[in-house]
């Protein structure tokens, strides 16, 4: 007879099933007990295990037949010697519930296993890591949905996510433009791929109002065999079995349809999937309507801004150009300084050069340096007569309701046959451009002036410069020098360090002196805050194009 | 395919002559005659155009050509890649679309040679390339990657320095589902940084970046923990050193002037010079914190030992100076760590330089 332990205080230490004495015993335990023999088949149980084990499917395996996990759990507990340093616990199923064995001391090869049946806490673990598994997906789900401003990117990430978790393909049939539908579409495991499509949405039941966006309509389960060709994808194994067709909200404007095939004929979805589902739309469609307007907008911003960006400049009859910008704040490419070439009609013509800076930074100042290139282009015929040009512009500005001024250099070029160029240079305002001599000497040129739209009158003094091949003449505005930082941390960039630094510009091409002062200027200031900084070079090149 | 077969050596000897004397025409030259020999683009771009460019940069270092010769050489031979790339696109057999990619420097950075024969290499292999440059603000780079939806962004530095600016591009384009390949100088001979700030590639030059691609570039699936990337960030060193460069700087320099009183004799520009060296050194020994690498800065000194030594400056100086911000960081133990390595990295350059000479 086996030892049995009842691990309550007063318990006898050997207590045995024939024995007659008064009171409870183990077979009066409210959990299942089960005395297993060295062959380990069941020797003795009590009533509560006898009903576990009646429950059992083919109970005519008999009653001394213990489940196969306590068997081993028995036979892995009695092969080894001596005791077992912590308490060996064994688990299983037994007639669709779950238990814990936990053994007493073993005796000649038996022992006693006393259960638990932990079926209700299984379940809610299980339940609890699914729980958390699904949270996981929607926030991946969420997260990779919302982390895109890009339509088609945004179109890829739903279709793959919906042929993921919710069927085993998905389409997104975005709202058309014109009359040509864009289809992106996965298969499940497979890349998404887009398709701009010639297709009528009524032929699909319910995609044309899903489309619409608006009223909300309820997701519909279709008849697969009303699908039209261009709905099934090339990939999709076999026949479709079930269709639904939703339309995905967006923030007020109609985000697109999601159309999902299954191979499977049921026409529902679990109440897990429901939920997905119902989470996804709505995610999706606040994703793609989100793109949909920052596409929108972006689109507005780069037709409205195209104007108003510095132009690339290169040769124009003879004469190297070259400019370079760098606006005060990094998340813009415009502000209050501008350059502009406006080409001569031929080469003996004079080409006009303009630079300036707008009181002001930001995309206010950058409007009114486009009402100024603007002004300036209607000027050309008169640009040969600098003062004139500067007059009218200053009458404009004064009579326009924008209360800012502005600072300019003008100058008209022009290559003489001997491969000089000829420069007329006036300042309003602005400090007069530097001319990088062959030598490396750095000469200012004499000119000088009012700015223009503070004052009734404009008054300036042009002056008239020669550049042999290889020379620079270097137009630039005041967040060259302006710029603060330097190794110290607090000192401005100044004029003499930029005049330094184009004594060692001698004879490089216009294009390397505004790379390098721009360089220099953007490593004085480091991270430090900036005004708006232009460059133009215009320089006499030193081999004749052939 | 006619001519005589020209090497490249003789290419780059002839593109080198050119470029170096400023010829525009003649480096164009140089490299038609190429074409004329039957040289493949891609080839004169890597083996020729590219290899000057490097013995350009190799040439100011020993202070054999001047910084202006330096600008002049490489503004020359972006013309020449410009004359290469943009001859009779007609001719040339229509590759399939690949798809589309960004290259763009890391933010700071103005060496934007690198990732424009990156740029053109990729073109050529049929992808649709958005070529944004140099000084590219992280800002544009993610805005445009939400107006292109481009398969990869391809992230060029040259200098260490940019790699924390390089992180926070790189976990930009990643957060918005872009993958990105790091290249160039600054990630290391081995790429270790591109991989220690988290890209998902690394290439070592152009045809690695096209591989790269070619072999196909996984979406970055969720927002990563940039926390993840440098646990070491925590110790706030990295973030306490920069923020006060400038003060240790003018610190240092005092300290200079009290042990070495040659310096009091120095003009506003040599200081400024001094200064300017100083801050180098610290931008150094900041990123070298944020890698927790001491090779980034150990490497910085070797190589500016290597550059002062060429110009007869002694390096005694940058010994000095390395002592002084050693006591200025006495509280910052990961800093003074570097310190001592950088100075124990000097002494050993030292040794080697000396028994060099004798030799």
């Amino acid at each position: 007879m086996p030892a049995l332990v009842i691990p309550s205080p007063g318990s006898p230490a050997h207590p045995r099933a024939t024995d007659l004495r008064e009171g409870p015993t183990w077979k009066d335990a409210p959990y299942p007990v089960l005395v297993l023999g060295a062959d380990g088949r069941v020797v003795d149980l009590n009533p509560s295990a006898r009903q576990v084990l009646a429950d059992r499917r083919g109970a005519a395996a008999g009653r001394d037949e213990a489940p196969s996990w306590l068997a081993d759990a028995h036979r892995s507990l009695t092969d080894g010697t001596g005791v077992p340093s912590t308490t060996p616990r064994a688990a299983g199923e037994i007639a669709g519930r779950f238990f814990e064995a936990r053994p007493g001391p073993v005796t000649d090869g038996s022992a006693t296993w006393w259960l638990t049946d932990v079926t209700g806490r299984r379940e809610a673990e299980r339940s609890l890591l699914g729980a958390r598994r699904q949270a996981e997906v929607r926030a991946m789900v969420s997260s990779t949905l919302l982390s895109s401003l890009n339509v088609p990117r945004c179109a890829e990430v739903a279709t793959r996510t919906a042929s993921e978790h919710l069927a085993d393909a998905a389409l997104l049939v975005l709202p058309p433009v014109g009359r040509r539908y864009a289809v992106t579409h996965a298969v499940r495991g497979g890349p998404a791929v887009h398709t701009s499509r010639l297709v009528d949405p009524r032929d699909v039941p319910g995609l044309a109002e899903a489309l619409q966006g608006y009223p909300p309509v309820p997701a519909r389960w279709i008849d697969p065999a009303a699908l039209p060709e261009w709905v099934v994808p090339a990939g999709f194994g076999g026949a479709v079995g079930s269709v639904i067709v939703a339309a995905l909200p967006g923030h007020g404007v109609p985000a697109g349809a999601l159309i999902l095939l299954r191979s499977s004929t049921e026409q529902a979805f679990g109440p897990d999937e429901e939920e997905f589902a119902r989470l996804f739309a709505a995610r999706a469609g606040a994703a793609l309507s989100a793109a949909r307007l920052y596409s929108e907008q972006s689109a507005i911003t780069a037709t409205l801004m195209r104007e108003l960006l510095p132009p690339t400049l290169e040769n124009v009859h003879g004469v190297d150009y070259a400019g370079r910008y760098r606006a005060a704040s990094d998340h813009e490419r415009i502000g209050g300084d501008f350059y502009d070439v406006h080409p001569g009609a031929d080469a003996s013509r004079e080409t006009f050069v303009v630079l300036g800076d707008v009181a002001g930074k930001g995309l206010e100042a950058a409007v009114l340096t486009g009402k100024i290139r603007n002004t300036l282009h209607a000027l050309l015929p008169l640009a040969s007569d600098h003062e004139q040009v500067l007059t009218l512009l200053n009458g404009a500005l004064l009579s326009s309701h924008h209360t800012r001024f502005a600072t300019l250099v003008l100058a008209c070029v022009r290559r003489e046959d001997d491969g000089r160029v000829r420069l007329r240079l006036t300042s309003a305002g602005h400090m007069p451009p530097l001319i990088v001599r062959a030598d490396g000497r750095v000469e200012e040129a004499a000119t000088h002036g009012t700015l223009v739209g503070a004052l009734p009158s404009v008054s300036v003094r042009t002056a008239e410069e020669w550049l042999a091949p290889g020379e620079t003449c270097l137009l630039y505005t005041d967040g060259i020098t302006e710029a603060r930082g330097g190794p110290l941390g607090d000192e401005l960039f100044g004029e003499h360090r930029l005049r330094q630094a184009l004594r060692e510009c001698a004879g490089m091409p216009g294009e390397a002196v505004v790379e390098r002062v721009q360089m220099l200027a953007a490593q004085w200031l480091g991270t430090g805050n900036h005004d708006d900084m232009a460059t133009v070079a215009i320089s006499a090149p030193r081999t004749a194009r052939r | 395919m006619s001519g005589t077969p020209l090497s490249a050596a003789e290419l780059r000897d002839r593109l080198w002559q050119a470029v170096l004397e400023g010829g525009e025409y003649e480096a164009v030259d140089a490299i038609r005659a190429g074409l004329d020999a039957g040289w493949e683009e891609e080839a004169l771009l890597l083996d020729v155009v590219a290899s000057v460019q490097e013995r350009i940069g190799a040439e100011w270092a020993a202070d054999r050509i001047t910084v202006a010769q330096e600008h002049a050489a490489t503004a020359i031979n972006e013309r020449v890649i410009t004359a290469l790339v943009h001859r009779q696109p007609a001719n040339r057999p229509a590759g399939s679309y690949r798809g589309r990619v960004t290259v763009s420097c890391v933010d700071g950075e103005w060496h934007a040679f690198p990732a424009r024969l990156v740029a053109e290499v990729l073109r050529l292999r049929g992808w649709q390339v958005d070529y944004l440059g140099a000084q590219t603000p992280t800002p544009h780079l993610v805005a445009h990657q939400h107006r292109t939806n481009s398969d990869a962004v391809l992230l060029s530095g040259s200098i260490s320095t940019h790699l924390p600016a390089a992180h926070a591009a790189i976990t930009a384009c990643q957060a918005v589902g872009v993958p990105v390949v790091a290249g160039g100088r600054a990630f290391g001979p081995d790429g270790r940084y591109a991989r220690a700030l988290g890209a998902d590639a690394w290439a070592p030059d152009a045809r690695g970046a096209a591989a790269a691609l070619e072999a196909g570039l996984a979406r970055p699936a969720a927002v990563r923990d940039t926390v993840d990337d440098l646990p070491h960030l925590a110790d706030q060193e990295y973030t306490m050193v920069v923020r006060s460069r400038s003060r240790l700087v003018k610190q240092v320099l005092v300290d200079l002037e009290s042990g070495f009183p040659a310096l009091r004799a120095y003009s506003d520009a040599q200081r400024e010079r001094t200064a300017e060296d100083l801050v180098h050194i610290m931008d150094f020994l900041a990123t070298a914190l944020y890698l927790d690498d001491a090779e980034v800065f150990t490497g910085f000194l070797r190589w500016t030992a290597e550059v002062l030594t060429a110009r007869g400056v002694p390096v005694r100086s940058l010994r000095s100076g390395l002592d002084i911000i050693g006591e200025q960081l006495h509280d910052f133990p990961r800093a003074l760590r570097l310190v001592r390595e950088g100075a124990a990295a000097l002494r050993d350059g030292a040794a080697a330089g000396a028994v060099g000479t004798a030799v």
